[in-house]
């Protein structure tokens, strides 16, 4: 790990304008993904700001009858809190989904949508990678890549986003709110965190430098039958291959959006316009435009067929 | 002392106060190693600690206060041998950092029982042979003792089939509740029926 000097957040403001000010400061919450890649040197901040003395731990229910979840919420709080047990149950499934006991209770829920790929080759310093170092190449596209993403890649990077909790969000279109340096707000809709790789795969998301993260918040409930259905290597304590968030209602309509096969949480509008059809036609859109390797192709059935799964789950 | 060393110095004091305040400090210069001031309470007893920032919590409880019986297995939070007890939270001590727990009250396999006085979590280890090298038994014992905290306050795990009703005690909740603590031995059936056991006479 190299040195880096180290400050206790006062306000959220002041922690975005210290971020700002240094020149390669990062915020540090569960530490759970920054001190493993510090370790590895793929990350090296000089400078790291802890975010923990924010008050920023608490769910509270929003105006419009939705919550907001505080960006320094757990992931074990967040799972296990009534309200999201009972209106948001994708939620509390894609988080128990993930990690393990121990990783959860320090985890937090904006660490959880910046952590960083669990591509191979990204992990390891010794192979070109242009998101870890940007115009050295891409291992993966002829490597090994089982784990890949074969949706929404580029011919720069076909990483995957590995948050499972990020793929309830989007299916529940949650919405991210933030302070810049000069203290203004904003809200950013959770499709639009996360960028596309394309040309520049180091470019993960869209927050501006320094800008901090401080709550999420999740729309009034919608009812239907909430399901997160993970598929990995083992039956506990791995990534996904490919995983489905759903919010299925009775007539058949729904929500979907997948995890472990794209850069980003993946919901396309004309899969849910198929989604009474069936998987089958659900799968098609939402795959359409894949691109795949020898060694993730694999995923295409694997989505349908999980998608099929967790169709036939909500019909009960 | 040159302009490196003189902002190295401005930086470290600038990270010395651990105040609530959050007192704002200069860049370090690269590869100059920065120290900071942190106490907290390990089984009972308070330390005052002046480390590298860069010290983990697993290597503040290892290498500067010589409490050994936590492991360092995989150092990245895969193997949950590191496991320790937080402000009653179980966490992976390699991915944490001393400076981040001001005040924190840390419980660590030797502050749950003694050799006179096993805490029962290790008398069932024993009893039903729950290892074999031992290396991840502290982490299991630390992890087991506060999993089974966690059910009792209702926390939900994957394998939990209602989310609305209260948890049930099982061999499947206690195996995936304690996926996070690998065992190359592969002694995880009597790590089971050892946490089986202590599970019972809590209940
Ligand atoms: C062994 C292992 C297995 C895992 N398995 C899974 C899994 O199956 N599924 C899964 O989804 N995840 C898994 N994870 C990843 C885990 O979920 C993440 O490490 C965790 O959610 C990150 O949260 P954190 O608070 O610890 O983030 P940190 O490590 O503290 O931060 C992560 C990033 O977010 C930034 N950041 C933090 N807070 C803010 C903020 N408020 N505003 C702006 N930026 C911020 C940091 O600067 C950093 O870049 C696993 C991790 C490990 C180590
Ligand atoms: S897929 Fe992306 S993260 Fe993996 S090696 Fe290629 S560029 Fe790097």
């Amino acid at each position: 790990m190299r040195a880096f000097t180290y400050e206790r957040a006062g306000s959220s403001q002041a922690a975005a304008a210290a971020a700002a000010a240094a020149p390669s400061a990062k915020f540090i919450a569960g530490g759970t993904n920054l001190l493993d890649l510090m370790k590895l040197q793929i990350e090296v901040p000089t400078h790291l700001i802890d975010v923990n003395p924010l008050k920023l731990d608490r769910i509270e229910p929003t105006q419009e009858g939705g919550l907001r979840i505080g960006a320094l919420v757990r992931n074990t709080a967040l799972a296990s809190d009534e309200r999201v047990r009972r209106d948001y149950g994708v939620l509390s499934r894609a988080l128990l989904s993930g990690a393990s006991g121990q990783l959860r209770n320090r985890a937090t829920t904006a660490g959880n949508l910046l952590q960083r790929t669990r591509c191979p080759y990204f992990y390891d310093t010794a192979q070109p990678c242009n998101k870890r170092q940007p115009g050295s190449g891409c291992s993966a596209i002829d490597g090994f890549s089982r784990q890949l993403g074969v949706v929404g890649v580029s011919e720069a990077c076909i990483a995957t986003h590995p948050s499972d909790m990020a793929v309830a969000m989007r299916v529940l279109d949650a919405k991210v709110e933030t302070v810049k340096p000069d203290g203004a707000t904003r809200t950013i809709p959770a499709e639009e965190l996360h960028r596309l790789p394309e040309a520049s795969p180091h470019l993960e998301t869209v927050l501006e430098r320094g800008e901090l993260i401080t709550a999420v918040t999740l729309p009034k409930p919608v009812g239907g039958t909430h399901i997160y259905r993970k598929v990995r290597d083992r039956a506990s304590y791995a990534f996904a291959l490919v995983s489905v968030a759903a919010i299925v209602q009775r007539d058949g309509s729904g929500r979907v959006a997948l995890g472990g096969v794209a850069p980003k949480p993946w919901r396309i509008e004309q899969a849910e316009a198929e989604l009474p059809r069936g998987a089958k036609a659900a799968a098609a859109a939402l795959l359409d435009g894949a691109r795949t390797t020898k060694d993730n192709a694999f995923k295409l059935p694997l989505v349908e067929r999980t998608l099929g799964a967790v169709l036939s789950e909500a019909r009960g | 002392m040159n302009r490196r060393d003189l902002m190295a110095a401005a930086g470290a004091c600038a990270a010395l106060p651990l105040t609530q305040g959050g007192a704002r400090s200069q860049p370090a210069p690269a590869g100059k190693p920065v120290k900071a001031e942190v106490s907290f309470t390990v089984n009972g007893r308070k330390h005052a600690l002046d480390v590298d920032t860069r010290t983990t919590l697993l290597d503040a409880l290892r290498e500067h206060l010589h409490m050994t019986g936590t492991k360092k297995g995989c150092d990245h939070g895969q193997c949950g041998a590191c496991t320790v007890i937080v402000d009653g939270q179980r966490i992976n001590s390699c991915l944490s950092l001393a400076v981040m727990h001001p005040d924190a009250e840390i419980t660590t396999i030797e502050g749950l029982g003694t050799v006179e006085n096993l805490h029962p979590m290790q008398a069932a280890f024993v009893k039903h042979d729950g290892f074999q090298c031992g290396y991840c038994t502290p982490g299991q014992i630390c992890s087991s003792v506060a999993m089974l905290d966690e059910i009792e306050a209702g926390i939900p795990s994957h394998v939990t089939s209602d989310l609305t009703v209260s948890v049930t005690l099982s061999e499947s909740e206690i195996r995936e509740r304690m996926s996070g603590n690998i065992c190359r031995c592969g002694a995880y059936s009597n790590i089971v029926e050892a946490i089986t056991e202590v599970a019972r006479t809590r209940a």
